[in-house]
């Protein structure tokens, strides 16, 4: 369905996190092709990043390209074996690495391939919700769903709501403020 | 380091000066050290000026052990200045290695602290508004203090480091060892963790692990702990399978479940998100709303899971404004 689809090592780097001796910061975070591309009109395009379990999820969003359904260009997916391969530290990276949203999808509950790996992602994710919260991130930036290889509509209303949200709450500050962090100390 | 003494200073940042203790606590072996080294500059029990350390030739000190973070400019000022005088520089203790206990602080915004501190506290005379100001005028003399920073960074944020000697405190005998070593010459690679070990907390705690799924959590207080089973599968939230060895477990052994001082153990990037898992994965429940119950009982997870180490997490603060 897409492309050129990132894979985790794609993801930047923890030596990419600005540093003081990096003097290049505010230049990077300034750079245009690291900012959210802004859509035709110019309107806010958000960044989600998707990590999609391959047995369910990702057939579903498979499913919703090779029906040509439209939806929002917002997502870039990152498949991976089950949704409880989602280690808490991908969702805190990609938002610190400048994502505007993560988008959580796995089998339904008593579905997964693996019998038990979304009921670990079903105990994970409402702590997850909760350090967020307390380190300021909105709500709507980070959500879970259950989507079935079948549901490829489902997949594509689920992404234009997600990006419609974003748009709605504006980019995340996350990547510029720990940026600004330094050079204003 | 041939005949020529070791040139050594010991400074404190934001820290509560345990760090320093932990030094102290080397006991007699504190005394070799003052044998084999010239203590140039130790606040805590030397006297020093910072003016002489200005004076010293760059690289004349052989070794800084910088205990305590970053939380504003005159911490930093003096960082730059020991890191220029200092051959190494070791973050000592979990604030200069992670941001440590004073790194929760970024939960909150310099204004809210500000606030809480000096102006809606209950022990403050309601009308007084007197909050530190970087310069002040008083009788025509201009005073100055240290800039407040908007927020807590660790060591390495503002200067190089060298090593880091995890702990909230080292433990005596790490520090110890690692003093050994570096009178030795011997030196480990540049950037290492010293003093701790490079396994999980759990490998190195005795407790019985079975398995076992909970379904509530609990405070330390609220039960009596089995004394051989794994405090985690009994409900008491433990930082164990998030943390580096080294302590030789010496909360859990005392019946104190781990809070994480030695930072995330090797291969863990973000020691709260890794704790997060760790953590969940021993409910027993498949129902959401059962979880959530569950949950509750961990009353304030993010400072737990964080509790020294926020600054050097992934997103290092919150970024409510
Ligand atoms: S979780 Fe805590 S008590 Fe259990 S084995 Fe690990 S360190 Fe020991
Ligand atoms: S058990 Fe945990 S909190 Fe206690 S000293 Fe060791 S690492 Fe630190
Ligand atoms: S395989 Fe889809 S959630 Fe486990």
């Amino acid at each position: 369905m897409n492309e050129d689809r990132p894979t985790v090592a794609d993801l930047p780097t923890v030596a990419d996190l600005p540093t003081v001796a990096d003097d290049q910061t505010a230049a990077r975070v300034d750079r245009p092709a690291r900012r959210a591309p802004t859509g035709a009109a110019g309107s806010f395009q958000p960044r989600i990043v998707g990590f999609l379990c391959n047995w369910c999820s990702y057939a579903g969003a498979d499913l919703a390209g090779t029906s040509r359904t439209p939806y929002a260009a917002s997502v870039r997916v990152i498949r991976v074996m089950c949704s409880a391969r989602i280690d808490p530290t991908f969702v805190l990276k990609a938002l610190a690495e400048g994502a505007d949203g993560v988008l959580i999808c796995g089998c339904h509950p008593g579905d997964c391939h693996y019998s038990e790996g979304n009921y670990k992602t079903m105990r994970r994710y409402p702590l997850l919700k909760r350090m967020l919260a307390d380190l300021g991130i909105e709500d709507a930036r980070v959500r879970l769903e259950w989507v079935s290889a079948s549901e490829g509509q489902r997949f594509a209303d689920l992404v234009d709501d997600m990006t419609q949200r974003l748009r709605a709450l504006g980019p995340s500050r996350i990547k510029t403020a720990l940026a600004t962090d330094h050079a204003e100390r | 380091m041939g005949g020529r003494k070791l040139q050594i200073a010991l400074y404190w940042g934001a820290g509560c000066g345990g760090c320093d203790v932990a030094v102290l606590d080397t006991n007699e072996f504190i005394l070799d050290v003052a044998a084999l080294a010239d203590i140039r500059l130790w606040p805590i029990a030397v006297d020093g000026k910072y003016r002489d350390v200005e004076e010293m030739a760059d690289g004349e000190l052989d070794l800084t052990l910088f205990n305590g973070a970053v939380r504003n400019s005159e911490n930093e000022h003096i960082a730059r200045l020991l890191r220029r005088k200092s051959r190494l520089l070791v973050a000592f203790g979990s604030c200069a290695h992670m941001g440590g206990i004073p790194g929760l602080a970024n939960l909150a915004t310099k204004e809210e602290i500000y606030d809480r501190a000096y102006l809606h506290n209950p022990s403050i005379e309601p009308g007084n508004t007197t909050v530190p100001l970087a310069q002040t005028s008083v009788n025509g003399y201009s005073l100055e203090l240290p800039r407040f920073y908007q927020r807590v960074f660790k060591l390495d944020d503002v200067v190089d480091v060298d090593y880091y000697l995890p702990g909230c405190p080292p433990a005596a005998d790490q520090v110890r060892a690692v003093l050994e070593v570096i009178v030795s010459g011997v030196l480990p690679p540049k950037g290492s963790v010293v003093g701790a070990g490079d396994r999980g907390l759990c490998d190195e705690c005795t407790r019985t692990k079975a398995e076992k799924k909970i379904k509530e959590f609990r405070r330390p207080w609220q039960i009596m702990a089995d004394p051989e089973a794994c405090l985690l599968e009994q409900g008491i939230l433990c930082a164990g399978p998030a943390t580096r060895s080294g302590c030789g477990a010496r909360c859990p052994t005392s019946s104190i479940p781990c809070r994480g001082c030695y930072g995330p153990m090797p291969g863990v990037v973000d020691q709260g998100a890794k704790l997060l898992s760790a953590v969940t994965s021993v409910i027993d429940s498949k129902d959401p709303d059962e979880i959530d119950a569950i949950l509750a009982g961990l009353p304030d997870f993010t400072g737990y899971a964080y509790r020294f180490s926020l600054p050097a997490s992934l997103l290092q603060r919150s970024v409510r404004s």
